[in-house]
């Protein structure tokens, strides 16, 4: 399928009278890594959160895929193949790293709950290849030798990646990433933006970020689009916005 | 050096992974002994010890199993475990009268089933809210389906008196009724559910529960099933009391009383979960052993060291004060219960074993 992934038009979007989103529109084309940037307070995450459904806009429209949204539901996203990480650790904490990933798969079940009671029926064989694909996505992330443990009792930076591998294991075409590298250190932020390129670039999954580190930003994505107080301020490749007056002035030359 | 760093975790991980397969296998071993055990008891026990012990101390294991899925794997608090019981209780019994055909097995399993509908009805409020509501909307449950059983004569089968006597029990023409025939019923019921239990909660459906446990919000935007998940809980978790609330009547009691299926009883259910360790398997025996013996052990305490000096009613009280202090201390000390707390008391034995 050709043309864009995704496509934003006049999205609005206000909580109690106060604006959040102001009449945007914006395109995410096939393959690419998108990233969006703005100052605290800009409405990115509300963005993130109108495309995979946990917000409703109050005008406008979001098309994925060439499916044009009236409403969706998170659940009903994640199954069309939007997947999404979460900015706050948002880890099923107790369980281990292969049982978050493993839960990545829940939505492709085909099982039923009584051959999970008795293991009969299509239980064993897909239990079988749902461990595989997660086993492959935890190696892809070099996970793998923290494959058994509880989630919680990991590094910070380990349980972003484990986030990752969760959203990636059900091969969504648009991954969603809120702050992949939010209270990283210089390390683990290029461990991290390796990886994301590597997922872009090998499992074809086109990305669209949030991150304020603008060397990060810079070096990672093919697009940028500059949010201001809920409206596009800017929109191009890295170079295009680097030099944006608006966008100096909104963001990065007043702010930082 | 980097190389080597992987190396040492590597061999590491990989000897980790040899002890927990020889873990599983010790687990496994002690699992048999303790079937093989619990089997034999009735050669050596006494009639007193399989009524008041052993028999309670089963079916308060099962029904702890029951809550314990939906509070312990699901997230979802529950104070209606006794109303669900009596579900268990009054229909497997109107399925020995009405149905008298259908074997033993049979009717216990559907009386569970029945319970375990009634039990996604009273679980629908929890696709809506959570917490103390939910607790507080399981209370009504268990306060409906008291008053329901006292008011319809027909649940009954029109008794004049509270209490009904059950009917006998009998599988395959054997006579069940004995002591050893209801301790041996009991036990096979309750290896058989925790069994599949077991297996359930290591299965997807497990995952989704603990899924919806950690973090509900996470869950439905990685699309987990949320209100399927939760409801399938209500239905397994009100299934397997159900089942313990017809054996209590059955195998226990030899009555079908709804009195002995009040609030109290969902308390002492939740209280055994607690400290027995919640999202636990072998919490639930650990819980239900403490809740059944603890009394029994404090009335011997009182009568022969103390040679009935103190008064009954003053042990019983002393016995309330001693079981919520010890709730606020494991909710405060170790939230998972006895369970984590003999298994690490266990690892630590190992450890200095190999030292």
């Amino acid at each position: 399928m050709s043309g864009p992934i995704l496509q934003l038009r006049d999205v609005s979007l206000s909580f109690q009278g106060i604006k959040a989103l102001n009449a945007l529109s914006f395109e995410v084309a096939r393959g690419e890594i998108c990233a969006l940037i703005g100052p605290n307070g800009a409405g990115k995450s509300s963005l993130l959160n109108i495309i995979n459904g946990v917000y409703r806009a109050d005008s406008g429209s979001v098309t994925f895929n060439g499916e044009q949204f009236i409403r969706v539901r998170p659940a009903h996203a994640a199954h069309l193949g939007v997947g999404r990480t979460f900015q706050h650790n948002a880890l099923f904490r107790h369980l281990s790293v292969l049982d978050n990933v493993l839960a990545g798969l829940i939505r492709q079940s085909r099982t039923t709950l009584l051959e999970h009671a008795f293991g009969v029926g299509r239980d064993r064989r897909e239990t079988r290849e749902f461990t595989r694909r997660a086993d492959e996505i935890i190696a892809f992330l070099d996970l793998t030798r923290h494959r058994d443990t509880v989630v919680a009792t990991l590094p910070y930076g380990v349980q972003k990646r484990v986030d990752l591998a969760r959203a990636l294991v059900g091969r969504p075409s648009l991954l969603l990433l809120d702050e992949p590298m939010a209270g990283m250190n210089q390390d683990e932020k290029h461990e991290m933006s390796r990886l994301i390129l590597e997922a872009n670039a090998s499992l074809g999954t086109t990305i669209v970020l949030i991150e304020h580190d603008m060397s990060v930003v810079m070096g990672l994505s093919h697009h940028v689009v500059v949010l201001d107080y809920g409206r596009k301020v800017g929109d191009g490749s890295p170079e295009q916005v680097r030099r944006n007056p608006d966008v100096i002035a909104a963001y990065l030359g007043t702010a930082h | 050096m980097s190389t080597v760093g992987t190396e040492t975790i590597e061999g590491f991980s990989s000897s980790r992974e040899i002890a927990q397969s020889a873990r599983d296998r010790l687990r496994a071993g002690s699992v048999v002994v303790l079937l093989a055990a619990l089997t034999a008891i009735p050669l050596v026990a006494n009639d007193y010890w399989l009524n008041a012990v052993l028999i309670p101390f089963l079916i308060m294991s099962l029904t702890a199993l029951g809550l314990n899925l939906l509070m312990g794997y699901a997230g979802q608090a529950s104070l209606g475990s006794g109303g669900f019981m009596s579900v268990g209780a009054y229909a497997t019994y109107n399925l020995l009268l009405r149905l008298p055909e259908l074997p033993l097995p049979v009717s216990l399993l559907l009386g569970g089933v029945i319970s375990g509908l009634v039990g996604v009805i009273a679980g629908l409020p929890s696709l809506r809210i959570k917490g103390f509501y939910l607790v507080a909307s399981t209370l009504a449950t268990q306060f409906l389906l008291e008053w329901l059983f006292n008011q319809y004569g027909w649940f009954s089968n029109y008794s004049t008196s509270s209490s009904i006597s059950a009917p006998r029990l009998a599988f395959l023409g054997h006579d069940l009724s004995s002591p050893t025939g209801r301790y041996l019923l009991t036990l096979a019921t309750v290896v058989v559910v925790t069994a599949t239990a077991v297996r359930l909660v290591r299965s997807q459906t497990g995952r989704t529960w603990m899924a919806i446990r950690d973090m509900d919000t996470a869950a439905s935007v990685i699309g987990v099933p949320v209100s399927a998940g939760k409801l399938k809980a209500f239905f397994v978790s009100s299934l397997v009391i159900g089942i313990a609330g017809a054996l209590w009547a059955f195998a226990y009691l030899g009555t079908v009383d709804a009195r002995s299926f009040n609030l109290d009883r969902s308390f002492q259910v939740m209280f055994a979960i607690i400290i027995g360790g919640m999202g636990s398997i072998s919490g639930n025996f650990l819980g239900a052993a403490f809740m059944i013996f603890l009394p029994i052990l404090l009335d011997h305490l009182g009568s022969g060291v103390f040679g009935g000096a103190i008064d009954p009613g003053q042990l019983e009280n002393f016995q309330k004060a001693l079981f919520g202090a010890l709730i606020v201390w494991f909710l405060i000390k170790e939230p998972r219960g006895l369970a984590a707390l003999l298994s690490r008391a266990w690892t630590q034995l190992v450890s200095r074993i190999n030292r």
